[in-house]
């Protein structure tokens, strides 16, 4: 579609918007059996998603009998409210804890590194299958699209050899490369929509005031799309972050190497008090709801590129 | 954790932009970023300028450092996942592995496909996919259409709705896990004590439970049932979104032509907006199906694998860690992901017949 038809259809549509009487109707005009099914769709959606998600908070800080003997009192009493389940979780073995605080350190460790290599490995790449036109270009959108529906447990077997032979088994380091093959392809895919959105017009007048290529990537292209680009680093964030079968594979010999997912998972194995899980959850998940909120609109945008034309 | 994707845009190359304004910042970038290598490389000249031309090169340089990590991190294991997957190899023998003495025989895939168990893994496998992926699609269809027009605290229904999709899966089968107990869990508390259920249900190792509707006695596969429940829950949040974004961009005339013809609602879903929905809709049931078949974490993470579970996934981490050979692991891997291979062509040859 052309620019002037795309602004002719905006205009029109304005315009019709602008107009009162022939608007479309309201959800209020819909019969009241419309509104209550819609509602009540609503509502149980909601406490599909939401409902474990409070029980989680809830159970959190009950005490552990008070679950056992009565599980259906959701709400936790006013005397048995009990925040040391987060302390125990958190803190070290030697605080008689059980080290969520250590393991949460390898994770953000892991998952920096991850987002800084990752970055410096797409965004390039990125802005050159986005704008510019090479030999191949369509093939190499064509294989960055395959790696991504790629099955990683296939590349765990060699990765699981390599890595024993070289005994890398527990190297955080190591764990980052294998990383890089879920991120990689992500960011890239990300990246490429953002930097497609920036208008070419205004790369052309940087380059007719002087800027080479380059110049107007690092110049105009990465400050127009830096909140975009932080969102796709805090996404890597998260896929690092939340990561757990290769930190099984790797990591599980080295308790003190644990990333927070992996760690969480095997107290569960350990049968920690379910309290004491459910306070675990809440910290895990914690950084990366804060996270995707900040980024929200980007996140959303960038996940859902394509949709709009498909 | 799985990664989404909408890959349109290599047959369109028009921006979409219009959904977003981007927010312009006078800021210069300090500090040289060095710059990648810019090797040769031969390029078509036909009609295009001296600027096509430098981009062209520059865009080869820039795209080199990305392709070659993907190379080392992708395509380098598979590559060797091949080469194991036609060798008999257990853990032990790593230290004195090569690829050139190497034995290449068929034994694996012999070994894979005689084996009873492969077919009712494979099979379990696939009804839990193709399930998953209906479920996680229709609840997202019907989400959409319910957040649709606005209502009070949309927004932050909205964000209620995404959190399964993005608290991490750890989080979300401990929490899940808990529920489900048959000794404090609130879905066990809740049936024994109001639904009339004779003793507690243990879902995630149930394999089998009878159930009588009226004369027939009906066997349901608990556990599969909840894995299958479990990845709707998590993964409908994108379903949500995808259509969400297709809906908004309907034309409004398409709907309005359809009020003044005198559709009724169902009309206008059935015959107006479903075809419009049709590309994401297939499009999202292709990428939930690939990503459910080769899901490891979340069943693994609810069940290990009990109550008739076992997916390919899981024995591919079995054959691995607990029976330690390399060999039959890299065959059912290479099988699994011939078979995605397949998927994904068909998914192509019909999606771009549909589209011309």
């Amino acid at each position: 579609m052309s620019e002037e038809a795309g602004a002719e259809i905006r205009r029109s549509k304005a315009a019709l918007r602008a107009r009162p009487a022939p608007r479309r109707r309201s959800v209020s005009t819909r019969p009241w059996p419309w509104r209550l099914g819609r509602a009540l769709v609503i509502f149980g959606l909601l406490l599909f998603t939401g409902g474990p998600l409070v029980y989680t908070v809830l159970l959190s800080v009950r005490d552990l009998p008070a679950v056992v003997s009565r599980p259906l009192d959701l709400l936790p009493t006013l005397d048995e409210l009990n925040l040391r389940t987060y302390w125990i979780a958190f803190s070290s073995p030697e605080q008689g804890g059980f080290g969520l605080g250590r393991f949460m350190l390898n994770s953000a460790l892991v998952a920096t590194t991850t987002v800084v290599v990752t970055l410096l490995a797409s965004i390039f790449g990125a802005y050159a299958v986005a704008r510019l036109g090479f030999t191949g270009r369509r093939a190499l959108a064509g294989l960055f699209f395959t790696v991504y529906l790629f099955p990683v447990v296939v590349v765990a077997v060699p990765l699981f050899v390599l890595f024993a032979r070289l005994q890398l088994r527990g190297s955080l380091a190591a764990l980052v490369v294998i990383y890089l093959a879920h991120t990689v392809p992500v960011a890239v895919y990300m990246l490429r929509h953002h930097f497609q959105a920036v208008p070419e017009s205004v790369e052309e007048a940087a380059m007719i005031d002087g800027c080479g290529r380059l110049g107007v990537v690092l110049r105009v292209v990465f400050p127009l799309t830096a909140p975009a680009i932080a969102a796709t680093a805090l996404y890597v964030f998260v896929i690092a972050w939340n990561e757990y079968l290769f930190a099984l594979l790797f990591l599980v010999d080295r308790r003190d190497r644990w990333t927070v997912s992996l760690g969480l998972a095997q107290l569960t194995a350990e049968v920690a008090p379910v309290t004491i899980l459910m306070a675990g959850s809440v910290i895990l998940s914690v950084p990366v709801v804060v996270l995707f909120a900040l980024a929200e609109r980007y996140l959303v945008s960038g996940l859902t590129a394509g949709a709009e034309k498909g | 954790m799985n990664t989404p994707t909408a890959d349109r845009a290599d047959r369109s190359d028009h921006w979409s932009g219009g959904d977003e304004p981007i927010p312009i910042r006078h800021s210069t970038v300090t500090g040289a970023m060095s710059q990648p290598p810019q090797p040769d490389t031969r390029q078509r000249r036909r009609g295009r300028g001296p600027l096509a031309r430098r981009d062209a090169l520059i865009g080869t340089g820039l795209v080199v450092p990305t392709i070659v990590v993907i190379l080392l991190v992708v395509g380098a294991p598979f590559a060797w996942t091949v080469l194991l997957a036609f060798q008999r190899i257990r853990l032990i023998d790593i230290p004195t592995l090569s690829v050139f003495n190497a034995e290449y025989t068929l034994d694996n895939f012999r070994e894979t496909f005689r084996d009873p168990d492969f077919w009712r893994v494979a099979w379990t496998t696939v009804v839990y996919s193709v399930l998953g992926t209906l479920l996680s699609l229709g609840l997202g269809l019907v989400a959409a259409f319910a957040f649709r027009r606005p209502f009070p605290g949309r927004a932050v229904a909205r964000a209620v709705l995404l959190a399964p999709y993005v608290i991490p899966v750890v989080a979300a089968t401990t929490t899940w896990r808990a529920l489900l107990n048959p000794q404090f869990g609130f879905i066990n508390a809740v049936g024994t004590r109001f639904l009339g259920w004779d003793r507690p249900i243990p879902f995630l190792s149930t394999h089998r439970q009878e159930v009588e509707l009226g004369p027939v006695t009906v066997g349901i596969p608990v556990a599969l049932l909840i894995v299958i429940l479990f990845e709707a829950w998590r993964s409908f949040p994108l379903a949500f979104l995808f259509i969400t974004a297709r809906l908004a961009a309907v034309p409004a005339e398409l709907e309005e032509a359809a009020v003044v013809d005198g559709a009724s609602a169902w009309q206008r879903f059935r015959l107006v907006l479903l075809p419009q929905l049709a590309g994401v809709l297939a499009l999202l049931a292709f990428l939930r199906f690939v990503w459910t078949f080769q899901n490891f974490n979340d069943v693994y993470l609810l069940t290990g694998g009990a109550g008739g579970t076992d997916i390919l996934p899981i024995t591919v981490y079995q054959d691995l860690v607990v029976r330690n050979d390399i060999g039959t692991a890299s065959a059912l891997g290479l099988v699994m992901a011939s078979f995605l291979l397949l998927c994904t062509i068909g998914y192509l040859r019909l999606t771009r017949r549909s589209y011309s």
